[in-house]
């Protein structure tokens, strides 16, 4: 896959560069020593275990403790095609027809009860993630439905088989939730990682408070030279915005690593000036408005489309990215991936035309319900309504807390919704899974049939040429937006992050799940 | 006496009962679902198994009567099982969040009665002097302005006046040490919210103490007290204060018992790792057990402190201990 960069590869990158509006900074001689301050913008997570989990709060909480199979290449996170060992010694090249994959583990890693990690440790934990034993929960199992079977051939040997050779599993395996487990705790309570903390990853657990913090020191014996620099963190929760912006302004932290609104940003560099740096990012999180098609009149596809064709995005984006945390137009691939629409492809799509009075329509009353979360849902869902009053469509925005938005969905007691499709590392085919009919993907809540698109997204997920894949990807891309308008993706969230300066060795990615182990972080003071 | 403190203390059991069948209830009326928020919350796509294994392991998918009545078997024994949401047991969720609560409801309420009740007994021997204004407008302002207000600018006054002095701005700690391990790192982040929940908490007892000595000053006894040629200080403070401190104490009682589970915005202004917090975040989480004890925990603090106030009502007034 790495191989198989393309000219489009290195479009995409250079559009994604150009959408980095502070450059990462150039490289330094690290210096070590020091402890990062850090805030978790979360209440305390549900538990310690990544397998388990969906929130970033567990992996911003435990992830320097832990060592993965592979992730995204920390030196370059905002790269969405490369991808690099942190335990296996070479990214591997597929046998059997792409089915095999065969992995050389380190020798010499150990985890902090100081046990050998082997190669019988990674297979058990890999194992656990795709077949997850019974009462054993897997978040995220469905990602590896080509897995056949996973095992250690030897003590240094993890071997993969597949079912079908197909493009999404290789990036699948950056998970960084895919955290490396002691066999032989996984055999005797599987339960254990759920409130304990036992890895080899370039951090010793020290203490944790529910709720409220957690310490690490450096693990002396972590296998990547020199690293980490820092002696130790820590990491303190605080759900409110606004206490996370006071401690970095007064530097009782140094950093948060999901991301700050623009005003924040405005804010902390008017207060600091060059005491602070700000990087920014394309996100690989997006809105989606999702109209209900068992219900009228969003069942017919002209009602679905005039709303589509009402909303701006193009000039939306700039305006709404002064408030809220959006920026890039984009289809339904990350616009950073080789597999995103360009912008003349966009703009061929319904609701991406470049001339906007000539794509809206007249007439409509409904209800949009939206999730009482301000950014950027709310802005979002202003930004909407006001769109569509331009073509004599009259929005009410109801606006109700995450549990219920998510039974109304179930339920399908709602007119048109604002969703988000949030994902770790891009991997675009397995990203646009939300996107499949709900009788094939039930987290999908549009009520809409469509073999058609089923059947497209099925022949993406064994197309392992690069370039079929693309053009597959631009009909799956056209089913959904311009033939159905089953949904409408609305603009890619920006990710700003915001620091103090003496923060260093720390790169921007697109999403706030990948590249937390802070084996790479410094501090310059 | 005996027999008063009994009826009290039986009278408690059908209260916390009736509470406990009612969160039940009123928590499954709301839409929503646990495992959905936890696998789904942050926006990212989730294995449907594991939402149907979620459901069994916190077992949600049992019938609601089975549900009721093992949470009712477990409230009778004390034991409110584990959170949905954590898989921890309630008691140490709760346990681990209701120290720093209490240290900031003692706190609020020490500020709180030492300027409530010299103030509120100064305005009302002063009654309509420039004292009297200045104390009534300074307690109008504390129940007028709400606390957490109060919490957002005291945090940005004393960053901007620190960043101003000493060129480097400065807040309170955002991690709490216990007292014990470390006192002034414990005040130099508890100080702030105690003051600014104490104003408001002083502000109300202040209103209340002033009307009370107010109405007990105009009093026969008080009268027959100057008659006699008592000073003005000891009518004040064992005849006139002792009496106006009735409905105070039980002001301060209801106050204090709100301060453990009610500081939900203050507690989150100041990242005070508190049940307060803990309460809004089980609610937004749909975590069934742990709201259930949260409640029943409030339920509880306001029937025993309700209970502790009816007592020390028996102590400062005769009449309620012979009747």
């Amino acid at each position: 896959m790495q191989a198989k960069k393309s000219l489009v590869t290195t479009l995409a990158a250079a559009c994604f560069a150009v959408s980095i509006g502070h450059a990462a900074p150039a490289a330094e001689t690290p210096k070590r020593g020091g402890t990062l301050t850090y805030m978790i913008p979360a209440d305390a997570p549900p538990s310690l275990d990544g397998h388990r989990e969906g929130t970033y709060a567990t992996v911003h909480t435990v992830a320097p403790f832990y060592s993965v199979l592979m992730r995204v290449d920390p030196e370059n996170p905002a790269d969405t095609t490369r991808f690099v060992c942190d335990l296996c010694l070479e990214v591997p090249k597929p046998t059997d027809d792409g089915k095999t994959y065969t992995f050389k583990i380190r020798t010499g890693v150990k985890f902090q009860d100081g046990s050998p990690l082997t190669a019988a440790d990674v297979a058990a934990s890999w194992h656990e993630i795709i077949f997850p034993r019974k009462g054993v929960l897997s978040a995220r199992a469905n990602w590896y439905s080509m897995v056949d079977e996973v095992g250690a051939a030897d003590a240094t040997t993890v071997v993969f088989k597949l079912k079908f050779a197909t493009p999404v599993f290789l990036p699948a395996l950056a998970d960084p939730y895919a955290f490396i487990y002691e066999q032989k705790i996984l055999d005797a309570d599987p339960h254990l990682y759920e409130t304990h903390v036992m890895g080899s990853g370039p951090f010793r657990f020290v203490n944790y408070t529910i709720g409220q913090s957690i310490e690490g020191v450096r693990n002396p014996d972590y296998y990547h030279k020199g690293e980490p620099y820092l002696d130790g963190f820590k990491g303190i929760f605080a759900p409110k915005q606004s206490v996370r912006v006071d401690a970095i302004r007064s530097d009782r932290a140094a950093i948060e690593f999901r991301g700050l609104p623009p005003s924040a940003r405005d804010e902390l560099t008017k207060d600091l000036g060059d005491k602070i740096t700000v990087q920014t990012s394309d996100w690989n999180c997006g809105n989606l408005i999702t109209p209900n098609a068992s219900r009228k009149p969003f069942d017919d596809v002209r009602v679905r489309r005039a709303l589509l064709l009402a909303i701006d995005q193009w000039r939306g984006g700039p305006a709404l990215s002064k408030i809220a945390n959006v920026h890039t137009v984009g289809g339904i691939v990350f616009p950073g991936s080789p597999l995103a629409a360009t912008k003349a492809e966009l703009q061929q799509l319904a609701g991406f035309w470049p001339d906007i009075e000539k794509s809206r329509a007249e007439g409509l009353s409904f209800e949009l319900l939206n999730r009482n979360v301000d950014q950027p849902y709310k802005f979002v869902g202003i930004w909407l309504v006001d769109e569509w009053s331009k073509i004599g469509v009259h929005a009410t925005q109801k606006v109700v807390p995450t549990g219920p938005w998510f039974a109304l969905m179930r339920a399908g007691d709602f007119d048109v919704v604002v969703e988000a499709n949030c994902n770790s590392i891009v991997n675009p085919v397995l990203d646009t899974q939300k996107y499949l009919p709900h009788d094939v993907f039930v987290e999908n809540y549009g009520y809409y049939k469509d073999p058609v698109e089923a059947d497209l997204y099925e022949k993406m997920l064994r197309e392992p040429d690069p370039t079929k894949l693309r053009t597959l990807m631009r009909a799956y891309e056209k089913q959904i937006i311009d033939v159905e308008a089953h949904e409408f993706p609305m603009l890619w969230w920006e990710r700003i992050m915001v620091y103090q300066s003496y923060v260093k060795g720390w790169k921007i990615g697109p999403s706030h799940y990948i590249n937390q182990d802070l084996a790479d972080i410094w501090l310059d003071r | 006496m005996y027999q008063y403190i009994l009826k009290r203390v039986l009278l408690t059991i059908p209260t916390l009962l009736g509470a406990a069948a009612l969160v039940f209830l009123l928590m499954r009326l709301i839409p929503g679902d646990i495992c959905l928020v936890r696998l789904g919350g942050g926006g990212s796509s989730f294995d449907p198994r594991a939402l149907a294994n979620c459901h069994a392991e916190i077992g949600i998918d049992r019938p609601f009567i089975v549900q009721f009545l093992e949470f009712i078997w477990g409230a009778i024994r004390l034991d409110f099982g584990t959170s949905m949401w954590s898989g921890k047991p309630v008691i140490v969720e709760i346990a681990a969040r209701l120290p720093v609560s209490l240290e900031i409801a003692v706190l609020a309420t020490v500020v709180a009665v030492s300027i409530a009740i010299p103030l509120g007994t100064i305005s009302a021997l002063k009654q309509n002097s420039w004292l009297d204004v200045v104390v009534r407008v300074f307690a109008i302002g504390g129940i007028a302005t709400p606390s957490f207000w109060i919490g957002i600018v005291s945090i940005l006054l004393v960053l901007d006046i620190s960043g101003w002095i000493t060129g480097t701005p400065w807040m309170p700690p955002i991690d709490y040490v216990p007292f014990w391990k470390n006192p002034i790192a414990n005040l130099s982040m508890v100080a702030l919210p105690a003051i600014t929940v104490g104003y408001r908490y002083a502000a109300v007892s202040m209103r209340m103490t002033r009307s009370a000595m107010l109405e007990v000053m105009k009093e026969d006894y008080i009268r027959t007290a100057r008659a006699k040629g008592l000073i003005n200080k000891l009518i004040i403070n064992r005849h006139a204060l002792k009496n106006a401190l009735l409905p105070i104490v039980t002001l301060i009682g209801i106050e204090f018992a709100f301060l453990i589970g009610g500081l939900v915005v203050t507690e989150q202004v100041f990242n005070l790792n508190g049940v307060g917090r803990l309460f809004v975040q089980a609610v937004q989480n749909q975590d069934y057990t742990l709201t259930q004890a949260l409640v029943m925990l409030t339920v509880a603090v306001f029937v025993f402190t309700n209970l502790a106030v009816d007592l020390l009502y028996a102590w400062l007034d005769p009449r309620i201990r012979f009747n």
